[in-house]
């Protein structure tokens, strides 16, 4: 291995690449819109829609209750609840999303409750959706409230302490750090980004570098020189490891200045607001550069994969038709590290790219399981290996080189 | 120096099977001399001079290019070397002095010693109005003086050719016989491959004629005329073509 070589080549690779636009585009000018884009997009429209939802007061049918005013009369002042009249076709209307809940009254209620008989109220919603959802949060809340106001007149009527039926009280407060909430909410895409934009940061470099010079009829003349063929491939990987990494620092920046933008224009009122929906975008910056050094290995496998691919091409467009498949399989245990539930394990932590989803996510949240970091780390680093030593081989390989 | 010996190159086609591109090619081009590979598309003169140039390696035979072997030390052979063919483009997005320096440092050359032999190359070559534009921008003539100044700048022993003037218009052609009738009266080893009968005419001191691989006949032009009872370069071709077909056949 000559270092002079290698390094020579890297040099020529990097200036090459650089006045290259489709190089510069997908390395830099795609992470730095795409990253505030996307951020901008949805945590925004989330939050906005989120938000209204909550503002907007649900319109609810009431079915029945005919023979009890008292719960009627308590339903219509219910300033977070707006009624309208009964109609026939109340499912429809639930559907077409025009009702967002319908409370059932039983016949004689409020008579039941004053002899003390059970009785039973039904809410109707729609499932799955949101507006609908927060109508039967408010339905309960009020129901609840409504039937421990009856509790306790029943008890004063009896002469016992309202106490009677809460012997205790249940409070739930949230232990975990701002950013392990936020880590919960938005980390699980940080990864997802990084490990997409190191792909196709260095996919476009990779098959420029290969299938493009053998296109151009540049591949022969390089060929032709005294470099060997392994520091010819080291010089070429680094610059494709030189744009995806570039690529991932960028859209770490971009992220860091997206988030620090977002505070300050929502300032702290803003920032509970968009705690309280879910949307908390406090996150561990100690965590947020391990993401970075442990995308590290991966995108040397990344880069050594699409380079040995794009080296078999005869062509750029070959070599696009090998490669853009690839995001899929990127994407896949990308996305599964993004699943509720999806927990990081021993078996997990050897899966490519999925373990590194999972532990970055945890990583963003301020959690760092040392072990689980070591076994990934490790593990990564053994899998780009093998696909660099596959690459060098495919270098030496004729047959590859001169593929017609 | 170059000397080839039962050079045999066998590609397997998972459709064609077994091609033997190169078959027992032997021959020696000596310095101050230009070898001139003749022969049709697809005779083997890309391989054989792929293989001299290490690009490939023989699946039999072997050669000696100045004085390394080929299988043995394909680096020193191609740090020995200057290959030039249609196909070996220039990096488009590179200035012609960016594209000599780079080639100048893999070939070992300290930064004081690409300086001089830039502003050499450049005199000789007449680069100096384009040394620092983009290859991208250059004329075809524009860039077979660029490609020229690579093949030597680190000043090889041997020179490879492989149909160098495919595509060129009449004056750039003119520029690249002119160009290796100099490297041949600078005591260079040439082996220059053309299927153009005029250019062998012009050119070559010494000829091989090359079909299917193999290498049909070989000497200078006087004593292939005298063989194939024939002046003309074009006659004496189809004659050692042929009588190789008869044969084979």
């Amino acid at each position: 291995m000559n270092r002079h070589n290698i390094f020579t080549v890297y040099r020529k690779e990097l200036r090459d690449s650089l006045r290259d636009r489709r190089t510069v585009m997908s390395m830099i000018v795609i992470p730095t819109l795409m990253i505030p884009g996307i951020m901008a997009v949805a945590i925004g429209v989330s939050t906005r829609a989120i938000n209204k939802a909550r503002e907007e007061v649900p319109t609810v049918m009431v079915l029945g209750g005919d023979d009890s005013p008292v719960l009627r009369a308590a339903l219509a002042a219910h300033p977070k609840l707006h009624l309208v009249r009964t109609a026939a076709n109340w499912k429809q209307r639930i559907s077409d999303k025009q009702l967002r809940a319908v409370i059932d009254i039983p016949a004689g209620f409020d008579a039941a409750l004053e002899r003390g008989t059970p009785a039973e109220v039904k809410i109707y919603h729609y499932k799955g959706e949101l507006r609908s959802g927060f109508a039967v949060g408010e339905l309960r809340d009020f129901l609840n409230g409504y039937r421990e106001k009856t509790v306790t007149a029943r008890l004063v009527g009896r002469g016992l302490p309202a106490a009677l039926v809460k012997p205790f009280e249940v409070r739930t407060e949230n232990v975990a750090p701002p950013e392990k909430v936020g880590g919960n909410m938005i980390g699980g895409l940080i990864p997802y980004l990084f490990i997409i934009l190191c792909f196709t940061g260095a996919m476009y470099p990779a098959m420029d570098l290969t299938a493009g010079e053998k296109e151009r009829g540049t591949m022969e003349t390089i060929l032709c020189s005294p470099v060997a063929r392994t520091d010819l491939v080291l010089g070429k990987f680094l610059m494709v490891l030189t744009a995806s990494l570039t690529t991932a620092v960028i859209s770490t920046v971009v992220l860091g200045v997206s988030i620090a933008v977002r505070v300050a224009t929502l300032g702290d009122s803003g920032m509970a607001a968009a705690a309280s929906s879910g949307m908390d975008m406090t996150l561990d910056p100690a965590g947020l550069l391990l993401v970075l050094a442990m995308v590290l290995p991966v995108a040397v496998l990344f880069c050594a994969v699409l380079l040995a691919v794009s080296l078999f091409a005869k062509s750029i467009k070959e070599a696009s038709s090998y490669a853009s498949p690839m995001i899929i399989l990127i994407i896949i245990p990308a996305m599964m590290g993004l699943m509720p539930g999806v927990e990081l394990n021993t078996r997990l932590a050897l899966v490519p790219i999925l373990n590194i989803a999972l532990v970055s996510k945890e990583l963003v949240s301020g959690v760092f399981h040392w072990h689980y970091l070591a076994l990934i780390f490790g593990s990564t680093c053994a899998y780009a290996a093998v696909a660099l030593a596959f690459c060098v081989h495919m270098f030496n390989r004729e047959s590859v080189l001169f593929r017609s | 120096m170059i000397e080839a010996r039962n050079l045999t190159k066998v590609f397997h086609d998972k459709k064609r099977g077994e091609i033997r591109a190169v078959d027992k090619v032997s021959f020696t081009c000596r310095p101050g001399q230009v070898y001139g590979l003749l022969g049709a598309n697809g005779a083997g003169k890309t391989t054989t001079l792929r293989l001299l140039a290490t690009l490939l390696q023989p699946t039999g035979g072997g050669a000696r290019v100045a004085g390394f072997d080929i299988a043995a030390e394909p680096e020193r052979v191609r740090a020995s070397v200057g290959f030039l063919a249609t196909s070996t483009a220039l990096y488009g997005r590179l200035t012609a002095r960016e594209t000599i320096t780079y080639f100048g440092r893999l070939n070992g050359l300290s930064d004081a010693a690409l300086t001089e032999r830039i502003a050499r190359l450049a005199d000789d070559l007449d680069l100096h109005e384009f040394l620092d534009r983009r290859v991208e921008k250059f004329s075809t003539g524009m860039k077979q003086k660029t490609s020229i100044a690579r093949t030597l700048v680190h000043d090889p022993a041997v020179l490879i050719f492989d149909e160098p003037t495919i595509g060129l218009d009449v004056m750039t052609a003119r520029n690249i016989v002119r160009f290796v009738r100099d490297c041949r009266a600078r005591g260079k080893t040439v082996i220059y491959s053309t299927h153009v009968m005029s250019e062998v005419e012009k050119l070559c001191d010494m000829v091989g004629i090359i079909h299917h691989g193999r290498l049909v006949a070989e000497g200078t032009l006087a004593e292939l005329g005298q063989r194939y009872g024939q002046q003309d370069m074009e006659e004496i071709f189809i004659r050692a073509v042929g009588a190789d077909t008869e044969e084979a056949a």
